[in-house]
């Protein structure tokens, strides 16, 4: 029982929330910051494997998901909708209920895939020159897609409304939602899986003696590689659903103030901290929302409202530890018996 | 192209290299001493840039008070220049001395002290859009800009005032990083953060001259620009900055020649891609260059790898 509580907790939850969905108890916007959460989620977590448990400085994270987004779009576009662009529909509009998973997945492996950009510098550069080596993916990315001109350059990429509207057409529950549900459960199951196998041991024996670590026996170069193809490819999942709640992206959403977002959620729940980092991606967005009647101080207001916090708690609001050595009572729900989590 | 055209583009790309070049000063200076990157050294340059705006349109009389004497304009711009130097170096001291010293004193991650960087350049940034609204500003012309044509080629005379600026600030910040006292003490702390208090040198003192000289030269090229390119926005300072910070590491972090040389490498490569292919791939070509760049000599033109001890 123990074992699979946080499991049961999270299914639950989120079957509450599709209910109440379903049943419009919540209103659309409501939904959006939902939705929105999730997709923070899986950005932060995914960015805490590189800049907390490796400890190094990525800057880009926004460029990764800027792929996943597009390459999940297109292909969605491409297979499911007649286009102006790509011709008519390859398959059946209906089936994108069951291919939906299998194109975020593909958009996740294409971002793993340009993750490499990074992992192979990165065996030879630490640091701060492999952060601008993120920063330069980041740029690379958004200008290489503001220069192909048959996905919209500049202008952006749309058509995603017809495949979510195709998707309620098949069965009416919200699809998004579900998607986005599946898709955060997933990312935090797997990287927490990671954390706490031998490639997580690894992975923080990287950032704490590379040297050493490469002594006593760790293959650093295989853990940077799967750390940031891994990061990447959760990144480009991330992207792939935020792509679809929007149902239009163009490259200006895929900046540097976007990864700085994400770098903030990170810092903001501690570094190598899972649980942090989902608690500071769902506060994260909620102060979004809260200060959004600010207008144009909502951008003085919160990274004044960091600065203090980084003042009185500079280790982000878990630091090194999990929610679990926070508040030692949970440990009776959710960590197995005889595990030391 | 013809040698005209390439002289064109290079006097060009040695203008734009010298702003790179300014900014990536400050990144570095504050690098070498503290290894801190500080992120919101961009912003400092659009704060220089608004100083010497709201400074020269007040030496103009443009404002209600009139002044009771009207100087040249070229006696205003060195005024305001020197002036804008002086208040942006206090800007950056005082950012100094309110977000990062604290967290300094208490020993944090430096990566804590970068985010915040980042957040005090988001503050200046918006801060600056809502204090003074979303408006351009027209910085007003004060030195009178003659183009001289030689040959095919032309050049103005703001175009050789800030290429010889900074070559003048190149000579200069080197000797007193190699001459004077406080340059030694600035080579001391980044070689030896421990032992430097030790010897009684005071270490805070000498990261306040560090900002305010990095901000200063900030400020020159704020001013400068503003000269050359007379337009002023909140968010200047976020690409250009972004783009100085890569100028700093292509040239070795912590190293001055290495700002001046990434500034001006950078500078090279996007005036020479912009003129030979359409410029909207100048951004993907320049920085796939400095990806391969930096993934055949990591430390940059003139970083030398810190040996490491186990």
């Amino acid at each position: 029982m123990r074992k699979y509580s946080s499991h049961l907790l999270y299914g639950s939850f989120c079957l509450l929330i599709l209910i109440a969905v379903q049943e419009n108890f919540l209103n659309a916007y409501l939904q959006l910051i939902i939705m929105f959460m999730g997709v923070n989620i899986i950005l932060s977590t995914s960015l805490n494997l590189v800049n907390g448990y490796m400890g190094e400085f990525s800057v880009g994270h926004a460029g990764f998901m800027a792929v996943g987004a597009y390459v999940t779009s297109v292909l969605n576009v491409w297979l499911f909708t007649s286009d102006r662009v790509f011709g008519p529909a390859v398959l059946p509009a209906g089936s994108v209920i069951y291919l939906f998973p299998v194109t975020l997945l593909m958009g996740g492996i294409v971002a793993a895939l340009v993750g490499l950009l990074v992992a192979i510098p990165s065996f030879k550069t630490r640091g701060d020159y492999l952060a601008i080596i993120t920063l330069a993916v980041n740029y690379i990315v958004k200008s290489a897609i503001e220069n192909i001109q048959v996905i919209g350059g500049a202008r952006g990429f749309m058509g995603m409304r017809n495949i979510v509207s195709s998707m309620h057409e098949v069965v009416n529950v919200p699809w998004v939602m579900i998607w986005i549900f599946a898709g955060t459960g997933f990312s935090v199951w797997l990287i927490h899986r990671f954390v706490t196998s031998t490639y997580g041991k690894g992975i923080v024996a990287v950032r704490d003696d590379e040297i050493a670590a490469n002594i006593m026996g760790v293959n650093t170069r295989r853990m940077k590689m799967v750390a940031f193809m891994l990061s990447s490819g959760l990144a480009g999942i991330a992207g792939g659903l935020f792509a679809h709640i929007l149902g239009y992206i163009n490259p200006g959403s895929f900046t540097i103030m976007k990864s700085t977002e994400v770098m903030v959620m990170v810092y903001l729940g501690g570094m190598g901290s899972l649980s942090g980092s989902v608690l500071s991606a769902v506060g994260f967005t909620i102060i979004l929302e809260l200060f959004r009647p600010l207008q144009v101080i909502k951008w003085v207001a919160i990274p004044l409202l960091l600065i203090l916090l980084m003042l009185f708690r500079p280790e982000g609001l878990l630091g090194h530890r999990e929610l679990t050595d926070v508040f030692p009572r949970l440990r009776r729900i959710f960590v197995p018996q005889g595990k030391r989590a | 192209m013809n040698i005209d055209t390439l002289v064109q583009n290079l006097l060009n790309a040695l203008q734009w290299g010298s702003f790179y070049a300014l900014i990536a000063l400050g990144y570095t200076l504050v690098y070498g001493v503290l290894l801190l990157i500080n992120f919101a050294h961009g912003d400092i340059f659009m704060v220089g840039a608004y100083i010497g705006f709201f400074l020269a349109t007040f030496l103009l009389g443009q404002y209600a008070l009139a002044l009771p004497f009207s100087l040249p304009p070229h006696v205003i711009f060195l005024v305001t220049l020197l002036l804008t130097m002086i208040l942006t170096a206090f800007a950056g001291v005082t950012l100094e001395r309110v977000a990062y010293r604290p967290l300094r004193r208490k020993g944090v991650n430096r990566l804590y002290v970068v985010i915040t960087a980042l957040m005090c350049g988001l503050i200046l940034e918006n801060g600056n859009l809502a204090l003074l609204g979303a408006n351009r500003r027209n910085f007003p012309q004060l030195l009178d800009n003659t183009v001289y044509s030689l040959g095919g080629v032309t050049f103005s005379d703001v175009k050789l005032l800030v290429i010889f600026a900074t070559i003048a600030v190149f000579l200069l910040l080197e000797t007193i990083v190699r001459k004077t006292k406080l340059g030694m003490a600035m080579r001391a702390i980044s070689y030896d953060r421990m032992a430097v208090p030790l010897m009684g040198i005071p270490v805070d003192t000498v990261i306040v001259f560090t900002f305010a000289l990095g901000s200063s030269m900030a400020a020159l090229a704020g001013v400068l620009f503003a000269t050359a390119y007379p337009v002023l926005e909140p968010y200047m300072g976020a690409l250009v900055g972004w783009k100085a910070f890569i100028a700093a590491v292509i040239g070795g972090i912590g190293e001055i020649r290495g700002a001046f040389a990434g500034g001006f490498l950078l500078g090279f490569v996007e005036i020479f891609v912009a003129a030979f292919f359409p410029s909207t791939l100048r951004d993907l070509i320049a920085f796939s260059i400095l990806l391969v760049f930096l993934s055949i000599k990591p430390t940059g033109i003139f970083g030398v790898a810190r040996a490491t001890k186990i």
